[in-house]
Order: structure tokens, then sequence, then C-alpha cells
């Protein structure tokens, strides 16, 4: 026993000498807000009068969307050489556009599950809004190959379903990798939404109820599958929520690791390289972040949600587009010395012709996008201006755009034979289906603000000082 | 009351009320009860003696039959059935088979968590005594209840309602079942 006690006291002199420093803790919610407010604030976006900029928004939001429809429309009437693909290049835009908006859904997943591991609290409120960013970006991506398959009335022979010639897929190839990889990841990010938004829909089911309004409170209590608010249900609830964001973020990265697949287990120069696994989830995670960042700056200053995304959020996501940025930076000078020092000609001449060839106008784009615009961020005054925060993610996201698309088109233009080189430029129906799927994805983003809490409250709640039991948390 | 009763119900307006008044409960050898809150309270589950939640163990169970469904229907379907010879390699081999039993192994584990906490919970259950109580609305905003049911062997009128009384409660009342 005495033995014991001296055991518990036995630290080094030292450490009872030292002070340890007490740091402040971020603080998530500002101006000490109570429970009652963040209810308040987040039900009143969807309980108030629809704004009149929403409609002027949503009118906007459509018409941009019908180039999409016309321009799937014509293809489905037609035929997928309305697309301007011939050889040497099979695929562009519409593989281009795919990886594009996949890699923009990464943020989302990121941000809801690898930060959430990482107890990075400061997630808790841009979280929902992500992860709806993401799976309105996963169909958009969708889209893009349903379509290039021609009869997209086939496109079921994609899944391992039973059908009259008896024959079953290619699981050797990453295409089909791909299918997997991407509607798994469609499929989990819509669960993984729909399970943390379970208890705000009761709140939403009460509030209407106890306001009159039925058909809301029904609607709203028939997703919210009863709940209420039970601790001994909150207890599975977030071991549940835990586990799905610890399988999202092996998910996360395999997506986009097997999106890569599709280039670099290719033989073609500049796609067949080790490097694209990492290179991709890191571009991936940047335009997200550059996505989250052009969508989150208007709503909160909208809905004067400056209280809940505080500056202390938009320095972080600066600082995560910064360092992958970086990264992404790196992996282009990384590529040029591999091709520089693994002496293959070809390999070579790809990346020299990425720069200076036919195409160098949208390598120097993607360059001052990806790899000088992030480097602002490292300087405070500029994360603490908003405008120009926001000007920078739109810079971060032409740029990714113009990434995939000097992968994809500069490797396939020019590769080994010179008699097969060629040049592809979109066809007006390519441009008009892209232009669209940002008016498809502004349709459903909006209609997402209008209808569902863009906040998770429970979860804001459970961050304030007042959510402590021992009642602490106000004095840090 | 004529109506069978489901309860009591009693409110706290603070997080550390409530946390020490179920641990009050927990002491007095309470079985059926429960604490609704408006969000996850850290902590609590031990205040209330909850024991830790076995989701993890149904949500391995998916992981497993998903990754075995993969490998099994790539075998099966490339190997067996219909044999494609490609690139003349090997009908099977569990490399190239891995990257889509991955993916279902994630997919099958999401169902599984998903599905496991659903059960567990009793979910969907659109009609429950605690919904119908008139300040559920709070209890999904801003304030905390601990409900007792009449169900628990221990349950007595006068003896439960005095000790939500003396742990704290406010506004106890019965909740009609």
């Amino acid at each position: 026993m005495a033995h014991a006690h001296h055991a518990d006291t036995a630290t080094p002199a030292i450490l009872q000498e030292v002070k340890p420093a007490s740091l402040p803790r971020a603080i998530l919610v500002a101006n000490n807000r109570s429970f009652s407010w963040i209810t308040e604030k987040i039900c009143g976006i969807i309980e108030g009068k629809t704004p009149t900029w929403w409609w002027v928004c949503f009118a906007l939001a459509c018409f941009v969307a019908s180039f999409t429809v016309a321009g799937i429309a014509y293809l489905i009437s037609t035929g997928v050489g309305v697309w301007g693909h011939a050889n040497p290049v099979n695929w562009a835009w519409d593989i281009v556009n795919f990886v594009f908006w996949i890699g923009i859904g990464h943020a989302g997943t990121l941000i809801s599950a690898i930060l959430c591991l990482l107890r990075q609290k400061w997630r808790t409120s841009i979280n929902r809004a992500a992860e709806a960013m993401t799976i309105f970006a996963v169909v958009c991506a969708a889209i893009f190959p349903v379509f290039h398959v021609g009869r997209v009335w086939y496109a079921w022979y994609l899944f391992p379903i039973p059908n009259s010639n008896a024959i079953w897929q290619n699981f050797r190839s990453p295409l089909e990798w791909d299918v997997f990889a991407v509607s798994t990841y469609g499929t989990v990010s819509v669960l993984f939404w729909y399970v943390g938004l379970l208890p705000d829909l009761a709140v939403l089911r009460d509030r209407f109820y106890s306001s009159g309004n039925k058909l809301r409170s029904a609607l709203y209590g028939f997703f919210a599958l009863g709940w209420r608010g039970s601790n001994r249900h909150w207890s599975n609830y977030e071991m549940a929520y835990l586990i799905l964001a610890g399988i999202s973020t092996p998910l996360v990265l395999s997506v986009h690791t097997i999106v890569s697949f599709d280039f670099a287990v290719s033989l073609l120069p500049g796609w067949h390289t080790t490097i694209f696994p990492p290179y991709f989830v890191a571009g991936a995670i940047f335009s997200g972040f550059g996505m989250v960042l052009t969508l989150m700056l208007p709503l909160r200053a909208v809905y004067k949600l400056e209280d809940l995304i505080t500056q202390y959020h938009i320095d972080c996501m600066c600082k995560i587009t910064l360092a992958t940025g970086t990264i992404v930076g790196y992996a282009y000078a990384m590529e040029f010395f591999i091709a520089w020092y693994g002496a293959n000609p070809y390999e070579g001449f790809a990346f020299i012709n990425r720069a200076f060839g036919h195409y160098a106008w949208a390598y120097w784009i993607m360059i001052s996008c990806n790899v000088i615009t992030p480097q602002f961020f490292w300087f405070k005054a500029v994360r603490e201006n908003t405008s120009f925060v926001w000007i920078l993610s739109i810079f971060v996201n032409v740029g990714m755009w113009f990434e995939r698309f000097v992968i994809i088109v500069t490797s396939l233009a020019r590769d080994f034979l010179p008699s097969s080189w060629g040049y592809y430029s979109p066809s007006i129906v390519e441009i008009f289906t892209f232009f669209g799927t940002f008016g498809v994805f502004s349709v459903l983003f909006l209609l997402f603000i209008r209808f569902l809490p863009i906040m998770p409250m429970a979860e804001l709640k459970a961050v304030t000082p007042q959510a402590d039991v021992h009642g602490g948390g106000a004095h840090h | 009351m004529a109506a069978p009763s489901y309860g009591l119900i009693a409110t706290f307006d603070t997080t550390p009320d409530l946390y020490h008044a179920a641990a009050k409960v927990r002491d007095a050898g309470y079985r059926n009860w429960d604490c609704i809150t408006p969000f996850p309270v850290h902590g609590l589950d031990k205040a209330m003696g909850v024991p830790r939640s076995i989701v993890p163990r149904i949500s391995l169970a998916g992981g497993i039959i998903g990754f075995c469904t993969g490998m099994s229907m790539i075998w099966w379907t490339g190997a067996v059935d219909y044999q494609l010879i490609v690139g003349g390699k090997p009908l099977f081999s569990p490399m190239f088979a891995f990257p889509v039993s991955y993916e279902l192994t994630i997919l099958f584990t999401a169902f599984a968590t998903i599905g496991g906490m659903l059960f567990l919970n009793g979910l969907p259950m659109h009609y429950h005594a605690v919904l119908k109580y008139e300040h559920i609305r709070r209890g999904m905003d801003d304030q905390f209840f601990i409900v007792i049911e009449t169900r628990d062997p221990r349950f007595n009128l006068a003896n439960t309602k005095a000790l939500l009384e003396k742990a704290g409660g406010k506004n106890i009342s019965e909740l009609e079942a």
C-alpha cells in the first residue's frame, strides 16, 4: 500500500517545477451562444419565408442545368459522336469532368470523416454542407461516365447482374474497379449524411408540430425515424457515427486512388506513374476545399453565420488548401524530375510537351492556379480578407479542372507514334453539358439549404462550453 | 389517472444537473430508465451505467461478409461460371480482385453499422410515449429529461418521484403510455 502510494507520487522533480502552459482552446461557437440560439439560428433558415435571392438563384440554376439536360438529350437521341472525341483522344472532357467533380466531393468526406477521427472539432459547423456538396458532386460526376457509354440503356452492364448473354464483367479492369469505388462512395456518403441528419430532423419535426404545420412535421418526422434523443440511442449512434467516419477515411482515399488507376495502370507516357494515387488524393482534397470555401463564404455572409463559421474556421480551411496545394505543386515537380531521372525518352517527351507543346496554355493556367494561388494563404491578412479568399478559391477550382485536362488530353494527343498524333477540341455539346452541371449542382445545393439544416445542431451544441458535464468548459 | 402510465419524466436545465441526477438514478438501482438530451452528452453513458455499444461487432461481421462476397463473386463469375481469359493470365488472383472486394467491405460495413445501430435502438419507431410529452420540443432543443418507466421493478410512484425531486428534477409529471 505504502509502496503503491509512493509510486503514484514518484514523478520526476522537474515536472513539479514546470507549470504546463494553459493553452486557450479555440472558440468554435463565438459570443457564448446558448443551445436554443443555435436551434433558432439554424431552424430559422428553414422556417422563415423563402428569400427573394433564393428564388433568383434557383431560377438561374435551373436555367444553367437545362444545358446539361439538353446536351444529354441530344447525345442520347444522336449518339456519343456528338462529343468531340476522335482518335487518338477517345475520352477527354467526360473523364476530365468526372475526375473534377469526384475530386470536389472528397473534401466533404475529408471534413466529415478524417477530421472527425482527428478530433478536429472545428469541422462541426461546416461538415453538413460539405457532405451535401460531396453527394451533389458525385451526382454531377456520375453523369459523364454513364452517358459516355453511348447507349445509356445498357449502363447496367457495368454491374454484375445476370444477363441473357451469360457473360460477366472483366474485374481486371480499373474501370470496373471505378464502378464499385464510385457507387460505394456515393452510397456511403448518402448514408453518412443521413445518419448525421437524424437528430436534426427530429428537431424540425417537433418544431413544425408545435407551430401547427402538420404536413411538414409528418415529412420530417417520417425521415427522423422516431428519434427521441434517448441517451441509450445516442450511445449506439455515436459509436455508429465513429465507425462510419472510420470506414469513410479509407474509402475516400481508395476512391481517388482507384480513379488514378484508370490512368496509372495503363502504359501511356505521363499516366504510367506510381505517384498518381497520392497526387490525385492531394489534388482532390485541394479542389474540394476550394469548393467548400466557394460555397461556405457566401452562405456565411447571407445567413449571418459569423458566430458559427468563425475566422478560425476560415483559417483552418485556408491552411489545408495551402498544404494540399503545396503537395500538388511538389507532385508536379516530382513528375518532371522522374521523367528526366527515369531516362525514358517517351516519358521525357510527354512532360516537355505538356509544358511547351500545343497544350502549354492549359499547363500554365494549371500551374498558376494550383501552385501560385494557394501560396497567398501563408499571409494572415489574406486569410482574413473574406472576399479575397473567395476569389482565390475560384482560381483553385479552375486550376484543378485544368490539371485533369492537362493530364488526360496531353498524354493521349501525343503518345508513342507521331503518325497517330492529334489535337483535341471539345464540341459545343460537351461544353454545354459540362456548363450545365454547375446548374445541376446549384439546384441541388439550393434545395438543400432551403429544406435541410445546413449545420448539425446536435454536434454544434456538443462543442459549446455549456455542454461540459463538469460545468468547467466556460472557464477555459 | 385512468390512462395507464408509461413513467415519470423530470426536467433539468443544465448538463451538469442532468449528469449528477443520472448518477443518482443509477445508484438507486433503476434499470428501465433513460435520459433525453438534444445532443450526445460526453460522459453521460458512464453516469447512467450504459455499457459500451456493441455496434462494432455488427460492423465487423458486415465487413467480413462484404470482403468474402467480393472475392467469391469475382472468383465465381470469372473462373467458374464463364471462364474469361484476359491477357493469358490465371483465371483468378486475389490481387486484381482486391480493389472491388475492398470497396464491398466498406459498403457492407456501412450497411451493417447503420442497420445495427437502428436495430439496437429499436428504430424506426414513430410512436413513443416520450414523443407525446408536451415539452418534448425542448428536449430536442435545450433541455434535458430523465424518464423512469413504470415497468421498472423498483418503480413506485411516490418513491421515484421523491428520488427525481431530490436529484434536482423540475416539472415532474406522468407520461401517458
